[in-house]
């Protein structure tokens, strides 16, 4: 009791020593100040006895719940410099083996090497792993440890506008000893749409608070009111007041980071998802399809001009601004559900979204915008409609000027990176960091040795199988042809060095090619295959789960492997022989051990919107092995 | 400041005691935002601000832990009120000034009460209500006087959810409040408008005829410690922690001393009785000549600038002539220029820039947006402005640079 009440004085002395320091002449000379007699009243009324000493309980238990919150979300909060300790942002740890969250536009200023300050004082090197750049996302990972205090990740769709949150960073760059600064505000808007500024950056479906964020804020954590990490912050709107908080604060959502941090992994630069169709609003309110390119995977799966979208990726679509805004949070490769309306009647399918931007063309875009871009008005020939959205001069609340002339300092990649970092870094084009594909091709693969070694079995392969309706279906392979014999006929496949327009057995999409990358897989392994990266982890399967995806080029057509990263069994392959075809998808389940190799003896087999076949496995006869027969 | 702490406060004091730190409060709030702007207290970043700021949020947080037994969650205020502000479209789109404001809905029939200003000086104005629905408004009526306007649409058979003035509510210094409006346009279509908290620092008479963006509005306003007057955010709401409506989000004002920005509302009470006789019909507005006067009148000789003659009631306002070493001609205004706005407010005719010329001050700084040839430009003119005034001119010409 009587500990905490001379706190309380000291406080209003300290206070008042501060304000005497600060602005001896009005505060000293002016005797009319009512600033004197203010404290002199708050001095007096403290310091009368108070006549219930015991607070409400609630409002302690309040009390000591913030607190905790404050301390639990300081933890996994980083203050992120360049190798030399220069300038820099804010970040978050989201996994104990160190890899955490910031933006691109702080690691665009830091390099591939950048330090890390933790809570607790250490400074820790951390190395540049993936990017995201129109998510303004980067993906880094901290070294040498694997115990690092990670955030919990919650869920951004479930905030409301109302809810607290705090925001916790390094605004200003204050923190000498990293212990970061917390701001304590609102959400004022939730699924927010930020036009790109420049031709990058976007901020879809993003969370809006009135905590302040400001220069040095950008990369760190926005957390809900249970410590929960909902969003990074990076953007506000400023306008005229200059380029501090005006109450107007951006971060991207968790749910679209959580979709990109399996891709990030990889090493790559991740791009964003485009539906190949776009939309308008019509005069009814309706959002109709006035474009759609017939190559898109949404034109195959049966989407047309004038059609009117209802659902997409699992949200209510009641805008076109609202389509763009979901669109936004996938990346490139994901499969989202979506409904459709013609004719009164809805259609409800699964599109597979391609890439915003061509092979090469998202890195070249990337080389030419170094620095982030920050279009300070709203471009002249900006002429929207009243009610669509302004360009507004977003700023991102990006790091402190580290140069005078305001930009931030080149990433000098020649230069000599920390020894740390060094044995972490791989430069290759078209990745942020290569080293972290290597390491994850190589992770995959041995998991997978793990569950059985196919080197030596040779490419003659017989595989005895039965249809769901009990027909015997034959599979005969070798290192040149492929052959399937099913109830209504045979068919045979040659792989020569182009296996392009091997598209048999007919309406498979090509069934027996995929079999044979499936052996050359197998045989040789990611090393020897030839053309392979790890392309992160992406929903597969009928319950998409995630999994951990190879792809891999060979005779001009490309192919994946889908691992479950959790028993490291191979659950999946699709080849897809051109742009603008379906893929043959083949899904394995019921995964067995035969001789000591793990094998699938249920096959799903897919090809555009039909099932081509569902095939139960009697037999794998892998030539040196002796035939194994199934047992019951 | 701890919550401990926090909570001794409220239990040492005494419902008096309570009341006089309330009054000193908005005693300080006077001299600060009162009408001596060369009063003791210059500096921008002044601690007695910070202190009674400081201790206003103590008090509002204090009040607050104990009043939120059974208090709706922001998250359903949010609900509730959003609602009943809208995003208006207009006139605008040059730099600086948005094209877009704020709007309540007061009335069940599609009546939206804003803030007057140059957004509003087109035919039809767009309202986009919380849903998305988008609707053509008529004025109804506006008042220069405080710069508040009604406008109408037809929501059809279907009412539309409103604020009832005559209900409204009103706050103390301290108390903790909520401000919605689409401020940065940020909401469009239907996105619901933006919410943000804060608590009134002080209830004080409102006089900033000199600052960079004038009014007219005199008498007391809600001085709020967030961020609420931002572009595009005048003619939003104003509420407490309830979501009852205190009042009307103010255009934007900047101090030409301090160069600080002012967050504020004008409370209800302030213009309901003009709204009714608006709604009723029986409001005139008043001649601009009606308006006080300044007590040294501006006039465009003081400035350097001869208009053309005003040969028609609407003669468009060019420049003939700019008189050498003038504000005018040192500020770079050229023979020819097209007058568009003086102070952010239109000109639309010779008679109306005299007039406007007229409401300043004769030491005032003026911003003159003009036409030369296609492009839009603004132009600062001072006269003789104390040094720290033109310090605080070239910052604003700064930023618009950038």
């Amino acid at each position: 009791m009587n500990g905490s009440r001379t706190e309380i004085r000291f406080r209003i002395a300290d206070c008042g020593l501060r304000i005497d320091k600060h602005n001896p002449q009005s505060a000293i000379r002016n005797p009319q100040l009512p600033l004197r007699n203010l404290l002199l009243l708050l001095v007096a009324f403290l310091a009368t006895p108070s006549p219930a000493a015991e607070p409400d309980p609630a409002v302690l238990a309040a009390e000591a719940e913030r607190v905790a919150t404050v301390e639990r979300i300081s933890r996994p909060t980083l203050a992120i410099f360049d190798a030399n300790g220069q300038g820099g942002g804010s970040g978050v740890i989201i996994s104990p083996d160190g890899y955490a969250l910031s933006n691109f536009h702080v690691t665009a200023a830091t390099g591939p090497a950048m330090k890390c300050g933790l809570s607790d004082g250490r400074l820790v090197d951390a190395v540049l792993v993936g990017l995201d750049p129109g998510g303004d996302i980067a993906l880094i990972k901290l070294l040498g440890h694997d115990d690092f205090p990670a955030a919990e990740l919650g869920d951004s769709d479930s905030v409301r506008v109302g809810d607290w949150a705090y925001v916790v960073g390094n605004p200003f760059l204050l923190a000498d000893d990293f212990k970061p600064t917390v701001t304590y505000g609102i959400i004022s808007g939730v699924q927010r749409y930020q036009y790109p500024a420049g031709t990058l950056l976007e901020y879809a479906d993003c969370l809006q608070t009135d905590a302040a964020i400001n220069p040095g804020n950008s990369g760190g954590p926005l957390f809900d009111a249970a410590g929960r990490l909902i969003g990074i912050n990076g953007r506000g709107s400023f306008e005229k007041r200059g380029r501090v908080n005006v109450g107007v604060g951006y971060a991207i959502s968790i749910n679209q980071i959580k979709r990109f941090v399996g891709l990030l992994k990889s090493g790559r630069i991740v791009d964003h998802a485009s539906l190949g169709a776009t939309m308008t609003t019509d005069p009814d309110g309706r959002v109709i399809v006035d474009d759609i390119l017939d190559d898109s995977d949404a034109f195959r799966r049966g989407l047309r001009y004038g059609d009117e979208l209802v659902r997409f990726g699992g949200r209510e679509i009641g805008t076109a601004n609202a389509f763009k805004n979901v669109l936004g949070t996938f990346p490139a490769g994901w499969r989202v559900p979506i409904t459709f309306r013609r004719d009164g009647r809805e259609f409800e399918r699964r599109v597979r979204l391609t890439g915003v931007h061509r092979e090469g063309e998202l890195e070249a875009l990337l080389g030419a915008e170094q620095e982030p871009p920050v279009p300070d008005r709203p471009r002249p020939d900006d002429k929207r409609p009243p009610g669509e959205p302004q360009d507004r001069t977003p700023k991102p609340g990006d790091p402190p000027k580290p140069r005078d002339d305001g930009r931030p300092a080149r990433p000098s990649r020649t230069k000599k990176l920390p020894r740390a970092v060094r044995k972490h870094y791989e430069e290759a084009p078209g990745y942020a960091n290569y080293w972290f594909n290597r390491y994850h091709q190589q992770r995959v693969w041995n998991a997978y040795l793990a569950r059985g070694d196919f080197a030596e079995t040779g490419w003659n392969w017989n595989i005895k199988a039965q249809t769901a309706a009990g027909a015997d279906v034959l599979i005969k392979l070798n290192e040149k042809t492929g052959e399937i014999t099913m109830p209504d006929g045979k068919s045979g496949a040659q792989f020569g060095l182009s296996l392009v327009e091997e598209q048999s057995p007919p309406r498979s999409g090509g069934l027996l090619a995929a079999l044979h990358l499936w052996q050359r897989m197998l045989l040789f392994g990611p090393r020897r295959f030839g053309d392979v990266y790890y392309l992160g982890t992406l929903p597969w399967g009928s319950d998409d789960a995630m999994a951990d995806c190879i792809v891999a080029i060979h005779g001009g057509v490309e192919s994946r492997f889908h691992f479950n990263p959790n028993t490291g069994d191979l659950v999946g392959i699709e080849m897809q022989s051109a742009d603008g075809e379906d893929p043959c998808e083949i899904l394995f389940s019921d995964i067995r051990e035969v001789d000591g190799r793990h094998l699938p003896h249920q096959w799903t087999i897919r090809h555009g919107d039909e099932v081509f076949a569902e095939l139960k496995i009697k037999s794998y006869e892998l030539a040196s092995a002796v035939p194994a027969e199934v047992s019951k | 400041m701890s919550w401990r702490v926090l909570s001794r406060l409220r239990l040492a004091n005494s419902e008096m005691r309570y009341t006089q730190i309330r009054l000193r409060i908005a005693d300080c709030g006077l001299r600060i935002w009162g009408n001596n702007p060369k009063s003791e207290i210059r500096n921008p970043k002044s601690t007695s601000r910070v202190v009674a700021l400081a201790v206003a949020c103590l008090l509002a947080l204090a009040g607050d832990a104990w009043a939120s037994d059974g208090a709706a969650s922001f998250a359903t205020v949010a609900r509730r009120v959003q609602p009943k502000v809208v995003k208006l479209y207009g006139t605008g789109g040059f730099r600086g000034l948005e094209s877009y404001q704020s709007g309540l809905l007061i009335s069940s029939k599609g009546h939206v009460l804003t803030v007057w200003s140059y957004v509003l000086d087109a035919d039809d104005v767009t309202v986009v209500l919380d849903d998305g629905r988008r609707f053509t408004a008529k004025h109804v009526a506006a008042d220069p006087l405080s710069e508040i306007a009604v406008l109408k649409f037809d929501p059809g058979d279907e009412d539309v959810p409103y604020f009832d003035l005559s209900a409204a509510a009103s706050a103390e210094p301290g108390a903790r409040v909520l401000a919605f409006s689409n401020l940065f346009g940020i909401a469009a279509g239907d996105e619901s408008v933006s919410m943000l908290h804060g608590v009134v620092s002080a209830l004080a008479p409102l006089d900033a005829r000199r600052g960079a963006f004038a009014t007219n509005f005199r008498g007391e306003v809600y001085v709020v410690d967030a961020a609420a007057n931002n572009p595009g955010a005048a003619g939003g709401a104003l509420t407490d922690s309830q979501g009852r409506l205190l009042g009307m989000l103010g255009k934007e004002l900047r101090s030409g001393v301090t160069g600080t920005w002012l967050n504020y509302a004008l409370p209800v009470a302030a213009f309901a009785p003009t709204v009714d006789d608006m709604l009723a019909g029986r409001f005139t507005p008043p001649e601009l000549t009606e308006l006080d006067r300044p007590n040294n009148p501006l006039s465009f000789a003081a400035l350097g600038i001869v208009l053309v003659p005003d040969v028609v009631t609407r003669t468009p306002p060019y420049i003939d002539r700019v008189i050498p070493d003038s504000p005018a001609a040192r500020a770079g205004l050229r023979t020819d220029d097209l007058l568009i706005t003086i102070n952010a407010q239109v000109a639309a005719s010779c008679r109306d820039a005299v007039k406007l010329v007229e409401r300043l001050e004769s030491d005032a700084e003026v911003h003159i947006a003009v036409l030369r040839n296609d492009d839009f430009l603004e132009f600062t003119l001072t006269t003789e402005a104390p040094p720290d005034a033109r310090t605080d001119t070239t910052v604003v010409a700064e930023q618009e640079d950038e």
